[in-house]
């Protein structure tokens, strides 16, 4: 197995910043030579993770955010997004579109409104979701190379 | 039958102000109406320009990601510099219209622009 794994911090909180890590691992693998659309699907995958980890896992004292760490394989890349947020009591209910617990501040800047694990699940061609309520989220996706 | 439209004739049908941009002879193909940027995401166009209400820096970066090529502000909204510095930085044309959603959508609509579904 020749893949090539790296990793990258969101900060919590930080709303103006969220999409950073999103940006660089696009840029990454662009110039990797990963195909356009691939490289897409994947930035729209990571961006709605990444904006969740700022919304639902904010510092307030402690280091928030999370980690996301992608994994480029020959066969297919792997996106593992952790945080230590506050965790999903159903994680059914927040795979539904539509469902939310963001503030309304939230659904102010363009976001909260239900759709971002669903599109993450629509983007990937394997999606998986664990979340402890009070200990954090993590979201493993892949999306194949050779489609 | 479809037409053939660039960055330049959007920022002529809707009497633009251009904040940026770098290739007006770009085409667009599609275009998509939303201060909702998760529903933006949930629907990949190609070469698209979005028009939109929302003025934060996610704009840019959800543009960036759907690799949208030109963002229109409606309502005569200004973004701030560093919104701006940052879809230059990524070659994504900025225009500002006076013209509000509905009526910026209906132009562009009734100009030959659809709005990608079923492709």
């Amino acid at each position: 197995m020749n893949g090539v794994s790296f990793n990258f911090t969101v900060p919590g909180d930080d709303f103006t910043r969220a999409g950073e890590a999103s940006s660089a691992i696009k840029n990454k693998l662009k110039s990797m030579g990963i195909p356009p659309a691939v490289v897409r699907n994947v930035a729209i995958a990571v961006y709605e993770g990444e904006i969740n980890m700022v919304i639902h896992a904010p510092g307030n004292g402690r280091p928030g955010g999370g980690i996301i760490t992608i994994t480029v394989e020959p066969e297919a890349i792997t996106m593992v997004l952790e945080d230590k947020g506050r965790g999903i009591e159903d994680v059914d209910k927040a795979m539904q579109e539509g469902y939310t617990t963001a503030a309304d501040e939230v659904r102010a800047l363009g976001f909260g409104a239900g759709m971002g694990l669903p599109n993450m699940k629509n983007y990937s061609d394997e999606f998986a979701i664990t979340s402890t309520v009070g200990v954090g989220t993590t979201v493993t996706m892949k999306i194949y190379l050779n489609k | 039958m479809r037409c053939v439209v660039t960055i330049k004739n959007i920022a002529e049908l809707l009497v633009c102000d251009i904040l940026t941009c770098e290739e007006p002879d770009k085409e667009i193909h599609t275009a998509c109406g939303s201060d909702m940027m998760s529903d933006v995401l949930a629907f990949v166009k190609d070469q698209a320009v979005l028009l939109t209400g929302l003025m934060n820096p996610q704009v840019i970066r959800t543009a960036e990601m759907m690799d949208i090529i030109c963002i229109v502000f409606v309502r005569g909204k200004m973004p701030h510099e560093s919104v701006i510095e940052l879809a230059k930085d990524r070659g994504i044309a900025v225009l500002t219209t006076k013209h509000r959603m509905f009526e910026a959508c209906g132009l562009l609509y009734s100009n030959g622009l659809g709005g990608g579904a079923g492709h």
